[in-house]
């Protein structure tokens, strides 16, 4: 084989992996949803999270308008803080927004939803959102009807 | 009993001196690894036994690995209603797994095992020698062009593997068992990254595509220039870089996806 050849079929071994690193990039991973780091990071205190986890989607009405990008536990108000960066073109949430952890489906993985508020300002970066509920879970709910269950049991005996 | 003690010993100080000029050989190898900037057709000509070579069973076994894990992962998440999943689930073991470590152990019985018979035959016919009398350093123009070129070939060789796997995957799922197109792709973009996923396969890919090449050259220049020993050298290749492959899938694995 002449050195021409070796040279070409090289070549299209080294494009057909450039190739199938792009559709690996574009099509198979989350790129495409990458928007060039434009938004704000707003953070919320929640008293418990349950499965949230760190790129966890933001979501207001179903859709998704930003991701979680830390979660941390402050051991002074023994809450958890969750920070979220929030696209730039979805800019006006009003300050008193509500955030709360929501699952997607009965065992679906968990997600932050927003619920706009009434205020005439706009959450901007580093603000802090104020109204939050917890994550529902579910041990505790089942727990708490079996225990209710069994009182009312007793009252009626 | 003196004589057990001194085949332990025997053995223990003969494995440890291979592991010493297996090191030492490897920095050569890195220090020789400059000259190819001056000629780089060396490592285009390897390039083409080492890599495009191997692409062919690389395709075919990416695309038959991808159309299994398919049709498997399909059956057992139907009846959970999350056969939708099949794309995330074929998507990441490919891109985390799969795809280097398969890639990696073709690359070891295909590619790893014609180096150390090559460089080994080159040694028993000593052409290696032939070669140093000639002023010309062995290091430089054998070894060195047929490392840097498994380790370059070895990521391009997982990327390929992976996106072939992923084809088949679609393929089965989507053609054959009738699965949405739609969310066959928007579920592996919403749970595969690009950084945490792609980028540490291939990062594993070139690990392995480094201990792969080492081992096969080394046992090549190493090995007893008979045609027993040369046999022994390239079994020793292929046993040696796929357990190696597989111990270090673990530990990577353990660093990098353990969050």
């Amino acid at each position: 084989m002449n050195t021409r050849k070796v040279e070409i079929t090289v070549g299209l071994f080294a494009a057909g992996a450039i190739a199938a690193f792009f559709m690996l990039a574009m099509s198979v991973s989350n790129m495409s949803s990458y928007n060039d780091d434009k938004g704000y990071v707003v953070s919320a205190d929640f008293d418990n999270i349950g499965g949230l986890k760190v790129r966890s989607r933001v979501s207001a009405s179903g859709v998704v308008v930003g991701r979680v990008t830390d979660i941390e536990y402050n051991s002074n108000s023994y809450e958890a803080v969750v920070k979220m960066k929030i696209d730039s073109k979805y800019n006006k949430f009003p300050t008193d927004t509500a955030a709360s952890v929501l699952t997607s489906g009965l065992l679906g993985e968990q997600y932050i939803g927003l619920d706009p508020g009434a205020e005439d300002q706009y959450l901007k970066q580093g603000d802090t959102i104020e109204l939050t509920q917890s994550a529902i879970v579910l041990e505790q709910i089942i727990g708490q009807f079996l225990y209710g269950k069994s009182s009312d049991d007793k009252k009626t005996k | 009993m003196f004589a057990l003690l001194q085949k332990l010993g025997h053995f223990i100080i003969t494995f440890f001196q291979r592991l010493g000029r297996g090191h030492v050989f490897l920095l050569q190898v890195f220090a020789s690894c400059g000259s190819l900037l001056v000629r780089p057709g060396l490592l285009v000509k390897q390039m083409y036994s080492v890599g495009v070579q191997t692409l062919i069973i690389v395709v075919v076994a990416g695309l038959f690995v991808g159309m299994v894990l398919a049709l498997q992962s399909y059956y057992a998440l139907v009846d959970f209603g999350a056969e939708d999943s099949v794309g995330v689930m074929v998507a990441l073991s490919l891109v985390r797994e799969l795809g280097p470590v398969v890639t990696a152990l073709l690359f070891a019985g295909r590619a790893g095992s014609a180096l150390t018979a090559e460089i080994g035959l080159m040694k028993a016919t000593e052409q290696l020698s032939g070669m140093e009398m000639m002023a010309v350093n062995p290091l430089q123009r054998v070894i060195a062009p047929r490392f840097l070129a498994g380790v370059i070939s070895m990521p391009m060789l997982g990327i390929i593997f992976c996106a072939v796997g992923i084809i088949g995957a679609y393929f089965v799922a989507v053609i054959l068992l009738g699965l949405d197109y739609g969310s066959f792709w928007s579920q592996a973009q919403a749970k595969v990254d690009l950084y945490h996923d792609i980028y540490n396969g291939i990062l594993k890919s070139f690990v392995f595509g480094v201990i792969a090449s080492w081992i096969a050259v080394f046992e090549g220049y190493d090995c007893i220039p008979t045609s027993e020993g040369l046999g022994q050298a390239t079994t020793r290749t292929v046993v040696h870089s796929s357990l190696a492959v597989l111990f270090l899938d673990f530990v990577l694995t353990a660093i990098m996806f353990s969050k």
